[in-house]
């Protein structure tokens, strides 16, 4: 028996009949490239740096701006699968991020790391995305697993996103299935050279997946 | 009740040959008499717990309805299953009978596609609104454009 494909006539998405979506896309604001607060500081910045001497004050308070920002990471408390019993042992005591600076937080409005703990099914990544959009920029997100890397082992299925960087731009890929806490540690840990890099360059760096 | 008894009433009252292995009596009914298996089940049977319900496809054969009914207090179990025929998707509902098979056959029409008729509320369970076919049919594509992620 000839096996035909069903021809795909895809309706629009329910939820962009939805009003405040609707508001959302009309104020959404793409992410940013490079560093909009740091403006007025790097006038700053440039004027200490002109004054004789100068130089070592900006070097020096450069390092400390930039130690304070990449060790203040508030990732939001958003568990999509079984990867999120491992985050959540990363953020319990034995592991212990707080060392790092980072709070989870269960606002993305006061958030700006998002940790994509999971598989994206295609129910689901419209409110992935809706939570990104509530995030304030400068934001980050980590991929952590295969699943939500590829798509893992359900790529070929019908109702899995084939990677998370479909929806919402990723800066670090964390592999494993599931990643272990020292695993999404090493990566949060590139997650703050990229942090670095951003505030250092003004740029965001190419995102990195670690071995 | 016991299996064995259960055997001897569907065969008398249905006249269809059910089958004993172990503590499941399991039987193949034409889709008219399916509320009727159903309903002698319950009233009868005492198969008062509704287990599951799914569905096969056999491809150029059709569909393949099956249920499993629990006497949990005569500690046995009924599975019944229907063929739909081929090309055929419709299938009474059991939802006058066991409230737990709303959902079991909200799900079944959801990924194989079965419609019950007779169905209260018959809506996607597991996948959204606005999805296109379904999926563990055998002819489904899975790689099918989905936009906007896919």
């Amino acid at each position: 028996m000839e096996v035909k494909p069903p021809v795909p006539q895809i309706p629009p998405a329910c939820w962009t009949e939805m009003k405040d979506l609707q508001e959302w896309e009309k104020h959404h604001q793409q992410r940013g490239l490079d560093d909009k607060t740091s403006e007025a500081l790097g006038g700053i910045f440039d004027a200490i740096y002109q004054m004789p001497g100068g130089g070592v004050i900006t070097a020096s308070t450069e390092k400390i701006f930039n130690w304070a920002r990449k060790s203040s990471i508030w990732p939001v408390t958003f568990g999509l699968a079984c990867c999120a019993i491992e985050m959540m042992a990363t953020f319990a005591s034995r592991f212990d991020v707080e060392r790092f600076g980072m709070v989870p937080f269960a606002s993305p409005r006061h958030s700006d790391l998002m940790i994509v703990s999971g598989t994206v099914t295609i129910k689901m990544a419209p409110m992935l995305k809706r939570i990104y959009d509530q995030m304030p920029d400068p934001k980050w997100v980590v991929s952590m697993g295969s699943c939500a890397n590829s798509g893992g082992p359900f790529r070929h299925g019908y109702h899995v996103v084939k990677g998370v960087d479909r929806v919402v731009p990723v800066d670090v890929y964390v592999p494993g299935c599931p990643p272990t806490p020292d695993s999404l540690m090493y990566g949060l840990l590139k997650l703050q050279e990229q942090v670095a890099h951003f505030q250092q360059t003004g740029t965001r760096a190419p995102a990195v997946t670690h071995e | 009740m016991t299996p064995s008894a259960a055997v001897t009433a569907l065969r008398e009252k249905l006249g269809v040959e059910p089958a004993l292995e172990g503590r499941v009596v399991s039987v193949d009914v034409p889709v008219e008499r399916w509320v009727e298996c159903a309903r002698l089940a319950r009233t009868e049977l005492g198969c008062l717990y509704f287990n599951w319900l799914s569905a096969v496809d056999w491809k150029e054969q059709g569909l393949e309805v099956l249920c499993r009914l629990d006497d949990l207090d005569g500690g046995w179990a009924l599975a019944m299953r229907t063929k739909l025929g081929p090309d055929r998707v419709h299938c009474p509902t059991l939802t006058g009978l066991y409230r737990g098979a709303d959902w079991m056959e909200r799900e079944c029409w959801d990924l194989l596609g079965v419609v019950f008729d007779g169905h209260p509320d018959l809506r996607r369970i597991l996948l959204g609104q606005d999805w296109v076919g379904h999926p563990l049919r055998k002819d489904y594509a899975v790689d099918t454009a989905y936009e906007p992620y896919r």
